[in-house]
């Protein structure tokens, strides 16, 4: 756009000249600012990096902004299995597996469970679907205040009370809502048609699902993958109510640790500790980029 | 033509057939039930519990809106909601505003549109929790920003927010925005990309300068992005929890507490379950204060353009 | 034997009803089109007989089963849809197999009846491709193909040819019209084209409104057009209409409507005819083709009206010229073959076609 208007004036040499000045002048404004704002963004993601590799004296010394002036690797086992977290000296490593027992199963159920809700909400659809889409969509914006207590009383009554179990069950609900979301609106836009044509073959609920609807949708399950996922591994309400302790997923054992604030602050095993923390959700995103942002859009301007 | 016809219930004789027709609707019902409990149980039983005289463990003595009173009596609630009115006009505002000029710069046909995209794009995929802790270093005045500015030759340098009862609230507001102003880029973004070229194009013809496209075509066919954002951003600003917890933990003081936090603190650490239920109703109904408008304006919309069409 | 009887047919869709009581039947062999504007209820009808919608009430029969309540598959039936619905992430072949397989035929019979179909319909250099990689044309034979291989008692088209582009579709007409006079299957075909219509059909149902305004073959249709709305309906141009009144002051009754320049036409009636009409009013309904420019060797026949009328826009399409006239305040196309195309501007002397000439009711729309 830019480009178009600035270079059609070019007509006499020196309205050519002006205007490819003006030109080189706006790139450099917008290269300048872009790289202003990229410095505001990798600053705080250097920090970490750097003095998880940096030794503690050195920290003290020239700062948490610094370039490092030696490398050492001890800050990472060192977080990973010997940092004291609430009196357990086991580090990092516990709630981390924590998380992990507990995104990968939310993950997989809440994603499944989303597809057949949506597939069922778009292409078989019954008198009433569309009120009990409503409800459902009423989920994403529930807040999760409002879910605490009855969430403890439950998981207390069936036993699941902090347990990795129990939120398992919460993250699967709590994101019910999204993966429905989700996935029925991708499936609107399958042409109803090709149901027909199926049903007409003669292919049922089930062998529709697998054979016509599962194959072409792996965009959206990928979509949908990711946004669970994230939302899982980062969410800390939950986490940090619902269990204790042992039980406690990452983001909570983050906390707990950086608000340790009796002793000296050993910002190097902090910060190998919130990289560890940070990591999956980072390795989805540079992986899984593009199906990132569509989730992210998708599900703002629903 | 018209297929607003039911399909699940079409066709079929016999019983296994019978059965078959229901199985969408049984496949379908575990979720039916499970939202309903989510959605309408759990928000009348916290209404209920509101209304009670619980303390430490859910109890049932009714207690009308007791609760109420005492919560809007509280003066930490009344930091936490002016909190979060002076947190949400600049988070929601400043995220846009920078978001949009990101775009708008993305927006210029530059080179490795996607690596910059990336860079500013990736807080959104770590927790607040993270960011929080990370930002929490940053802005310690004896290591973080204020220690390097100082250390540069600066010495009278001041910025320590996170240790200020004044200022505390702008280290919170300062990193949401740094957080989330990938994402209203990336809307706006998607907004900008998805007008008409060829408006574009006849603008440019019509011999419109850069400036006067955006300001006149571009930016304002997409004005209900800018409604969706600040109204996504809204949300999010009422519900805000992790961030303050790791950031400053509603310190120094009481001076950055917000209503979420007040309710897990009601709720977790003294006791009051009832009023940390009033409070997380009051939540509830800000967030319905947003939203219910904005869906009902969202209809109206939808009800207007398939009307043209 | 009739495959296909329908009586009294009706759908509603909450408060809206879109079929009004349908009656149709289908011979064995026979191919029957629905046509009509779009919302006249054509394809939802298809959509009833494919068991695809739900009938409020009335009844379908295929063969002499009811199928009110029959699942789509099983009633043996094949359907080719507008959009063509092949599954994107299955090759051709794949596709042809996939109802096969639903039904349990054994893997040598279905490799047997895809090569059968896939020699008919010349699609066998396609077989390992996915839809994705075909262009319009093929994606609709292979369309066909999978309804083909079906050997089915119905076979079902929803404006199949619609999605392709005006020389394709003509040729894939006259394919469609030769595989089914080699095939012979009993077929129910949905256009809103009514040339395809006319071109392809044994009987054709013209459709309005939800209800079916005329069931007939084509040249009834198109000759004894059953009210205004299927006279308008089918041939293009559209038949002209001309508010008129029946006058008997020369003796013999005659046709008279106002003239441009002040005076009055005054076409006489065709024997047949003048006995049917009761009232004084009607409306002439006159094919563009009805008109030609008046010779010596037309002038004088019997059942030949004359008349003239200022010509206001010439349109050569080559093959034949449209020419807009004014009769009265009215404009009204004529059809001619170029060498007695009029000019602009020309008082054109005219010959009607009385004999062809429809004569419909004011208040009941009905050809009289």
């Amino acid at each position: 756009m830019a480009e178009a208007t600035l270079n059609s004036s070019g007509v006499v040499d020196h309205e050519a000249s002006v205007a490819s000045r003006r030109r080189l002048i706006s790139r450099i404004v917008i290269y300048g600012l872009l790289s202003g704002f990229a410095l505001i963004y990798l600053i705080p993601l250097c920090v970490v990096v750097f003095n998880s590799f940096r030794t503690l004296p050195e920290i003290s010394a020239h700062g948490l902004i610094a370039f490092p002036q030696s490398f050492r690797l001890d800050a990472w086992p060192q977080a990973w299995s010997d940092f004291c977290i609430g009196g357990q000296c086991e580090g990092i490593q516990r709630y981390f597996w924590n998380s992990v027992a507990m995104v990968v199963p939310a993950t997989i159920i809440s994603t499944a469970l989303g597809a057949i809700n949506g597939y069922v909400l778009s292409k078989w659809k019954f008198p009433g679907s569309d009120i009990v889409f409503g409800m459902m969509l009423l989920g994403v914006f529930m807040p999760g205040q409002i879910a605490l207590l009855p969430w403890a009383f439950i998981l207390g009554k069936i036993g699941l009370a902090n347990s990795v179990y129990g939120l398992i069950l919460v993250h699967c609900i709590q994101g019910l809502s999204f993966t429905t979301l989700f996935c029925r609106n991708y499936f609107v836009g399958i042409p109803d048609d090709l149901v027909k044509a199926a049903r007409i073959d003669g292919a049922g609920f089930w062998r529709i699902f697998y054979k016509i609807i599962l194959p072409i949708s792996p965009p959206i399950l990928i979509v949908t993958v990711i946004w669970q996922f994230t939302g899982i591994w980062n969410e800390y309400l939950f986490g940090v109510v619902l269990n204790s302790g042992a039980n406690q997923p990452i983001t909570s054992a983050l906390v707990a640790l950086s608000l340790n604030g009796t002793t000296v602050r050993t910002y190097d095993v902090m910060s190998a500790a919130v990289l560890i923390g940070a990591l999956p959700p980072l390795l989805v995103y540079f992986f899984g980029g593009k199906y990132f942002v569509r989730g992210l859009t998708q599900g703002a301007i629903k | 033509m018209s297929s607003a016809g039911y399909t699940a219930m079409a066709g079929g004789t016999g019983l296994w057939e019978k059965l078959k027709r229901w199985v969408p609707i049984f496949v379908i019902t575990p979720s039916i039930i499970a939202s309903f409990v989510y959605v309408f149980v759990f928000a009348g039983w916290t209404l209920y519990i509101s209304l009670s005289d619980s303390t430490l463990l859910p109890t049932y003595g009714f207690k009308g809106l007791e609760n109420y009173f005492s919560l809007w009596a509280n003066r930490r609630w009344g930091v936490a909601y002016s909190n979060l009115f002076f947190f949400s006009t600049f988070y929601v505002l400043a995220a846009m505003a920078v978001g949009l000029v990101l775009a708008l710069l993305l927006d210029q046909k530059i080179r490795a549109e996607s690596f910059w995209r990336t860079m500013y794009m990736y807080p959104l995929a770590v927790s607040f929790i993270v960011t929080g802790t990370v930002w929490q270093w940053l802005y310690n005045p004896t290591g973080g920003i204020q220690f390097l500015v100082n250390s540069l030759g600066w010495t009278d340098f001041q910025f320590a927010l996170t240790s200020d009862r004044k200022n505390a609230i702008w280290a919170i507001i300062l990193t949401g925005i740094w957080q989330s102003a990938g994402f209203t880029m990336a809307l706006f973004l998607a907004g900008l990309r998805s007008v008409d070229g060829d408006i574009i194009k006849a603008a440019s013809i019509d011999g419109a300068s850069t400036f006067r496209i955006y300001r006149k075509v571009i930016l304002p066919s997409i004005t209900p992005i800018f409604l969706a954002v600040a109204v996504v951003q809204l949300q999010a600003a009422i519900k805000t929890f992790d961030l303050a917890v790791a950031l400053t933990n509603s310190g120094p003081g009481i001076s950055t507490t917000f209503p979420a936090t007040y309710v897990y603190d009601l709720m977790f650490q003294r006791g009051q379950i009832g009023e940390g239920a009033a409070a997380a109703m009051m939540i509830l109904a800000a967030l319905a204060v947003v939203l219910v408008p904005y869906s009902l304006y969202l209809a109206w919309r939808r009800r207007r353009e398939s009307g043209r069409g | 034997m009739a495959s296909l009887t329908i009586r009294n047919l009706r759908k509603s869709f909450g408060a809206v009803e879109v079929l009004k009581g349908v009656d149709l039947e289908a011979r064995t062999g026979e191919f029957i089109a629905l046509v009509g504007p779009s919302g006249c209820g054509k394809s939802t009808l298809l959509a009833m007989i494919a068991g695809l919608e739900t009938v409020t009430s009335g009844e379908i029969y295929i063969g002499d089963r009811l199928v009110n309540s029959v699942a789509p598959k099983d009633r043996d039936i094949a359907m080719v849809f507008q959009s063509y619905a092949l599954y994107p992430t299955m090759t051709v072949k794949e596709n042809m197999a996939f109802g096969m397989e639903s039904r349990g035929v054994p893997k040598a019979e279905q490799e047997q009846t895809i090569a059968r179909v896939a020699a008919l319909l010349q699609i066998e250099p396609f077989l390992k491709r996915k839809p994705g990689q075909l262009s319009g044309g093929q994606r609709q034979r292979v369309a066909m193909g999978r309804a083909l291989v079906r050997d089915p008692a119905l076979f079902l088209f929803d404006e199949p040819l619609s999605n392709l582009d005006a020389k394709l579709r003509v040729d894939m007409r006259t394919e469609m019209k030769k595989l089914h006079q080699r095939v012979g299957k009993t077929t129910v075909y949905v256009t809103h084209d009514q040339v395809e219509a006319m071109t392809l059909a044994s009987r054709i149902a013209v459709m309005h409104q939800g209800e079916v305004q005329q069931f007939a073959d084509p040249d009834t249709i198109y000759n004894r057009p059953a009210n205004i709305f299927v006279a308008g309906f089918m041939g293009s141009p559209s038949m002209n209409f001309i508010n008129a009144e029946i006058s008997t002051a020369g003796g013999a009754p005659a046709v008279t409507f106002p003239l441009a320049d002040g005076g009055v036409a005054s076409l006489p009636l065709h024997d047949g005819v003048a006995q049917r009409v009761t009232d004084k009013k009607v409306i002439l309904g006159i094919r563009p083709e009805h008109l030609s420019r008046q010779d010596p060797g037309n002038a004088g026949k019997p059942g030949v009206a004359t008349m003239s009328a200022p010509v206001e826009v010439v349109e050569p399409t080559g093959a034949e010229t449209m020419a807009v006239m004014k009769f009265g305040e009215l404009e009204v196309v004529g059809r001619f073959s170029p060498d007695e195309a009029p000019r602009m501007g020309e008082n054109m002397p005219l010959a009607v076609d009385m004999t062809r000439a429809c004569l419909f009711d004011p208040a009941t729309t009905r050809l009289i």
